[in-house]
């Protein structure tokens, strides 16, 4: 799925990594914990969370295939947030839907959740 | 490759540097030109150890060291040290603070993370010391 039909789906509002919407992606991961996004061996292309502390786009820069990070449920991340997404490539959105919710739509329309070898 | 040794100061309760260290040993790993699949390890399990220093520790060091089969990464903390190491390496046990846990961290997985993605791992605590964690990622 591309970053632009993720967009489209969560009807989310893209706050960095504009030019990146081509972007395909093959997986997705919801959750607050980032212990938890760190322990599962999923890939991680996507990730939605309702977390916006700076640890959300470290966990992401550390995990290293992450191509982009919604906040759900209107969330505003912070400044920081912005300004290393912008410095590591991925895109930031945010969507007015609940996590579940967001997690739903994106599974319904075929993007699923991929283990990684 | 020739040994490569660095090491990086952490500070304690800085959560807004906290991971700093370890996405800069993630690059210079990937600078290396390290197999992708052994950063990855090094840098979630880097990562973690250094989240406990930030948050259960009063300050401490992480050392990187790489040679020619494997990445060596220690981390050495000033701190209360680990009551019982058998009980923080149980899946879910945790001592972190309701704050800790408001910034996604203090799940109780760090020790169990650090063990999975290492091939070795070794962990020393002293109360009233510190906690010194060895972990060897091999390529």
């Amino acid at each position: 799925m591309k970053l632009k039909q993720v967009r489209s789906i969560l009807d989310a509002e893209v706050l960095a990594g504009n030019d990146n919407l081509d972007s395909e992606i093959y997986s997705a991961c919801g959750a607050d914990l980032m212990s938890d996004v760190l322990a599962s061996k999923d890939q991680k292309s996507l990730l939605l969370t309702g977390l916006t502390n700076v640890q959300v786009i470290r966990t992401a820069q550390i995990i290293g295939d992450v191509r982009c990070i919604v906040f759900v449920r209107g969330k505003k991340p912070c400044e920081e947030i912005l300004k290393l997404a912008e410095q590591s490539g991925i895109t930031i959105m945010r969507t007015k839907y609940p996590l579940y919710v967001a997690c739903g739509l994106l599974y319904k329309n075929g993007l699923v959740c991929k283990e990684s070898d | 490759m020739d040994e490569y040794i660095l090491t990086f100061d952490v500070k304690a309760k800085d959560f807004e540097r906290a991971g700093e260290v370890s996405t800069n040993i993630r690059k210079i790993l990937k600078q290396l030109s390290i197999d992708p699949e052994a950063v990855k390890k090094a840098a979630v399990a880097c990562y973690e150890a250094e989240m406990n220093i930030v948050i259960h520790s009063y300050g401490g060091k992480i050392k990187l060291e790489v040679n020619f089969d494997r990445i060596r990464i220690i981390a050495q903390d000033n701190g209360p040290g680990i009551e019982n190491i058998d009980l923080a390496m149980e899946e879910g046990y945790s001592t972190a603070t309701e704050e800790i846990r408001e910034l996604g961290f203090g799940a109780g997985m760090g020790l169990p993370n650090i063990k999975k993605n290492t091939d070795f791992f070794d962990i020393t605590s002293q109360k009233g010391t510190g906690t010194i964690i060895v972990m060897e990622i091999l390529f």
